[in-house]
């Protein structure tokens, strides 16, 4: 945790998660040079970690680090493996003592990077999903151990084939001829494309640029190399091209309890324009993303913030608005593709009443 | 048909008017029926058999009406074989002249069905019409051999009038019959069909249907053969008792409520014509008649007695404080209860409650969350095991309704009040309409988190229950702004946050509150504010209301006539001596979920979408309990 948390002190103005993307998908600028470097040293001293996980040496941020150099995985389904690695190398002798050090882990996964909604969804969806089992109850330790064992993998792999169900289930979605307008790089939203274009479908896709991430640039690219035709439009030119365009499809960092998204900045503003012309709004999201906040409005977040590369430099007086992400209300969603199925933003609250009573 | 209505004769039956008007006088009886055409408003009902059209094309009125009444008795007719050829020979025992035939006419129809019923068919919806005009006959029967010729007066003069209201009145019949469906609906449920259903089958005589969860009981001709005048008060007292919500524009039931009423409430004159179906009673004539008869009222149990008087006073207001007087009356009353001999503790217990119910209904009509407790403890009730003794089980239901007042009530005002300080923020301005329990709690215990915030309390006649509130936030150091609802527009630009208590929340998110409550969700939406409605789930209902006509409660009308502390603005102090001035005090009305942002229960925040399913597991929940 060390490591970890002296690379955190060095920024303290990029929320982990965003240094995670960074350093999966390196987009080096002038000002990030540094910053991405030390983010990206992945396991400095991991064996100076004061994790206080006195019963054994297992470091759960070690095990979730390790998952989470893999670019493909989402950060959340890693912190599920970490969180099932736990139970498995637990020393624990009594439920009680397992429940507690499952807590501990999901704690200190969570202060890993309180900004990132996701990883705190999916960790207290692991917890409840795992140990709401009322078959733990009467049985002896070790075989309640592997149940939950089995319960936690399920979970893991329920959420590792997560993009796949829903790439599965947006294809009737995607009609020929159509033309998708994408916001932000979400591997989720990636893998629907390549769903349809591996299925031979003929549609077009407009990336926004996506600044100050430039994620537009590293989606088109992607989107190139399997032949699928790209536009490249500039944030402000969305309401422009908005006439042309059949559906918006955007991921998530997060499903809110009313049934709005929190994903990257610019989605509330897309989502607003495609409203008021009577475009549908898709969202992709893992079901492990559903997150028991409430936020009433935009201020109402835990604030994320990265700064803004300008390209030039800007007067010390003059302030940035540098929150990396915004809050779009359920009324402007159409649909959510998720892996339970493709939903309305109503039902969200349903599932997450279902899973917390 | 029509005896049910009040005398007010329409003068166009073509337009039906909607809304305040005064009733016109009565018209002259010499206006022929040939006015039927269809009014604007009507859809003709289809016809099912020719059979029944044999019986109506003896009179010389084809009405609508009359299609009407062949509706619905063919409608019935489809479940059951009708046998016809009894119904001439009990047509003729229930006319016995030309005038009383022609005042049997309108209800040709339902003979059919009343001769069905004494068969003894198993419960229908359908019926309830059939229940319902039987019933009305039957009343008209007793009352002809109660007052002989004057009855007959009466018969005839509502026949008359009957003729020119009806097609006016078949609109209403066809609500009557959604209502009287409905009530019966409800009926099954609020009393629970064994208990309820037992009491009563005592009381019907054999030859009727069996028909228990039915409240009109006296259902078919052959009442008017047994000729009920005199059945012992104590009967009636076990009967079914009125549903909460009656609706009084039906006169013989609300002849029926009144007549084992415990309080005599005098009908209020000029009510206003759409809210006909809630009653409404002169205030203050029934406080002094009550006390001198306390000692003579055995049934009702002290404590209950007390809760009630508290009501009528206004002592007692507010859902939480009015349902846990209630509760805590019952618990009382259970404990010096003693089970009479060769009774069940379940069914007589049951009773009981029941005829206590309908005593504070008399009082004021329930609030959802009282009819939500009493839901609750009848549930419980019917669940005691049969092998416990009687002292246990008036223990375990006793500590029920403590656990209940406890889980539901107390605590789950403290999880509302942990969720709710959430969304206070340092800087905000925060709007609350009235008075509510949860919201002063959120707002006093945000005060003592030490968050900075100022509160606009905004307030309405005649109640103007924001004062009380007022000076409970000022008392503990709160920054306050007091303002009417009159400048709500005015004051909403500031406002940052609403919160907004709620007597109840209905399935489809429609939040069922104080009147006024609706104004300002409304305003607060128009400036995107965002409104937060904080209630207590077990004030949730599974009802669906789209307005707040079908469903409400009248209050006095002479607070509004009154400004205190102006005595000299008295213009309205004859008001009701004008025909044409009507005063309405509504206490509720009900806000649509669109303007509602969020809702904080014991739950959690939800949205208003998600109260079903709510709904669905508190109800869920309260089967493990």
């Amino acid at each position: 945790m060390e490591g970890e948390g002296s690379a955190m002190e060095k920024n303290p103005k990029i929320s982990a998660y965003y240094q995670t993307r960074l350093a999966h998908f390196g987009v080096v600028s002038s000002e990030w040079l540094a910053q991405a470097q030390s983010a990206t040293n992945p396991i400095p001293s991991s064996s100076t970690n004061t994790y206080p996980d006195n019963e054994s040496n297992f470091s759960v941020i070690d095990e979730f680090n390790r998952w989470r150099n893999h670019p493909d995985l989402a950060e959340a389904v890693a912190a599920i493996r970490a969180l099932a690695a736990v139970i498995s190398s637990s020393k624990a002798s009594t439920m009680m003592q397992l429940e507690i050090e499952l807590k501990n882990a999901s704690d200190s996964l969570k202060a890993w990077d309180t900004t990132s909604i996701s990883l705190t969804a999916a960790s207290d969806l692991f917890m409840r999903y795992v140990t709401r089992t009322s078959a733990l109850e009467f049985e002896d330790f070790h075989s309640a151990k592997s149940r939950l064992i089995e319960r936690a993998d399920k979970f893991g792999e329920i959420s590792y084939k997560a993009r796949k169900i829903i790439a599965m289930l947006s294809q009737d979605f995607i009609f020929d001829g159509c033309t998708i307008l994408v916001h932000g790089f979400s591997r989720v939203v990636f893998e629907v494309l390549k769903l349809a274009a591996h299925n031979k479908k003929r549609f077009r896709v407009f990336c926004t640029e996506g600044r100050p991430d430039r994620s537009g640039l590293r989606l088109s690219n992607e989107l190139a190399k399997l032949d699928v035709p790209v536009k490249l439009v500039i944030d402000s030119a969305v309401a422009y091209t908005m006439d042309e365009v059949n559906m918006v499809l955007v991921g998530a960092d997060g499903v809110v309890e009313s049934g709005g998204i929190i994903n990257m900045m610019g989605t509330y503003q897309i989502a607003l324009v495609a409203n008021s012309m009577n475009k549908p709004v898709y969202v992709a999201a893992e079901s492990y993303k559903f997150a028991r906040h409430y936020p009433l409005d935009q201020k109402d977040l835990a604030p994320a913030l990265r700064p803004v590369d300008f390209g030039v430099p800007i007067p010390s007086k003059v302030e940035v608005e540098c929150s990396a992400r915004d809050y779009t209300p359920p009324q402007y969603l159409t649909l959510l593709f998720t892996d339970l199925g493709v939903l309305t933003p109503s039902v969200v609250s349903d599932e997450l009443i279902q899973l917390y009573l | 048909m029509d005896a049910r209505r009040a005398p007010r004769a329409v003068i166009d039956p073509k337009v039906r008017k909607v809304g305040f008007f005064a009733p016109p006088d009565p018209i002259p009886l010499n206006i022929s029926p040939s006015v039927n055409s269809l009014s604007p408003v009507m859809i003709p009902p289809p016809r099912h058999s020719s059979e029944n059209l044999n019986i109506n094309t003896r009179y010389s009125v084809t009405s609508p009406s009359g299609e009407e009444s062949i509706a619905i008795s063919s409608s019935s007719s489809e479940l059951f074989p009708p046998p016809i050829s009894p119904a001439p020979s009990s047509r003729i025992v229930a006319g016995d002249g030309g005038g009383i035939a022609a005042s049997s006419f309108p209800r040709g129809g339902f003979d059919v069905t009343a001769v069905k019923a004494s068969i003894g068919v198993p419960v229908c919806k359908l019926t309830t019409v059939s229940v319902v005009n039987a019933d009305s006959l039957a009343i008209d029967e007793r009352e002809k051999a109660d007052k002989g010729g004057g009855s007959a007066m009466e018969v005839k003069d509502q026949a008359m009038n009957s003729k020119q209201k009806k097609e006016k009145s078949s609109k209403a019949e066809r609500r009557d019959l959604q209502e009287a469906q409905r009530a019966a609906k409800a009926a099954v449920k609020a009393e629970g069909n064994k208990p309820s259903g037992s009491v009563t089958s005592v009381n019907l005589k054999s030859a009727k249907a069996a028909k228990p969860p039915q409240k009109v009981d006296n259902t078919s001709i052959a009442a008017s053969e047994k000729k009920g005048g005199d059945r012992p008060s104590e009967k009636d007292r076990k009967k079914d008792v009125p549903h909460p919500r009656l609706q009084y524009d039906d006169k013989s039931r609300v002849e029926k409520a009144k007549r084992r009423a415990v309080v005599n409430q005098t009908e209020a004159r000029n009510r206003v014509e759409l809210f006909r179906h809630l009653p409404q009673y002169e205030h203050g004539s029934q406080l002094p008649d009550l006390e001198a008869k306390f000692f003579q009222i055995d049934p009702v149990h002290p404590s209950v007695y007390k809760v009630g008087l508290q009501y009528l006073s206004g002592d007692i207001s507010g859902g939480n404080a009015r349902c846990i007087a209630m509760l805590q009356a019952f618990q009382d009353a259970i404990k010096d209860y003693a089970v009479p001999p060769e009774k069940t503790l379940v069914r007589d217990l049951t009773a009981k409650i029941s005829s206590y119910v309908s005593f504070l209904i008399e009082c004021r009509p329930l609030s959802i969350s009282m009819g939500n407790a009493i839901r609750f403890l009848k549930s419980r009730i019917t669940k005691l095991p049969p092998t416990l003794s009687e002292s246990e089980s008036k223990t375990s239901l006793q500590s029920d309704i403590e656990h209940f007042i406890n889980e539901k009530i107390i605590l789950a005002n403290k999880v509302i009040v942990n969720h709710a300080v959430t969304k206070i923020r340092d800087g905000d301005v925060l709007l609350t309409y009235g008075s509510s329990s949860a919201v002063e709690m959120i707002l006093l215990h945000a005060h003592e988190l030490g968050k900075q915030f100022r509160v606009v309390v905004v307030d309405s006649r005649p109640r103007l229950q924001g004062k009380v509130l007022l000076r409970r936030l000022v008392e503990k150091g709160l920054s306050c702004t007091y303002t009417h609802v009159n400048a709500v527009s005015y004051i909403m630009h500031e406002v940052t946050r609403v919160f907004l208590g709620a007597s109840s929340v209905l399935s489809n998110g429609t939040v069922y509150s104080g009147v006024g409550t609706a104004c300002v969700a409304m305003v607060a939406h128009v400036y995107h504010v965002p409104v937060i409605v904080c209630c207590e789930a077990y004030k949730f209902h599974e009802r669906v209301q789209l307005d707040s006509i079908c469903s409400n409660e009248l209050g006095d009308p002479d607070v509004i006539s009154k400004v205190p502390g102006r005595e000299d603005v008295n213009l309205l102090d004859a008001w009701a001596n004008t025909e044409n001035l009507q005063l309405l005090n509504l206490m509720y009305d009900a806000t649509p979920s669109d303007y509602v942002s969020m809702i904080v229960t014991d739950y959690g925040m939800i949205p208003p979408t998600s109260v079903p399913v709510v709904v669905r597991e508190y109800s869920r929940e309260q089967v493990w309990m």
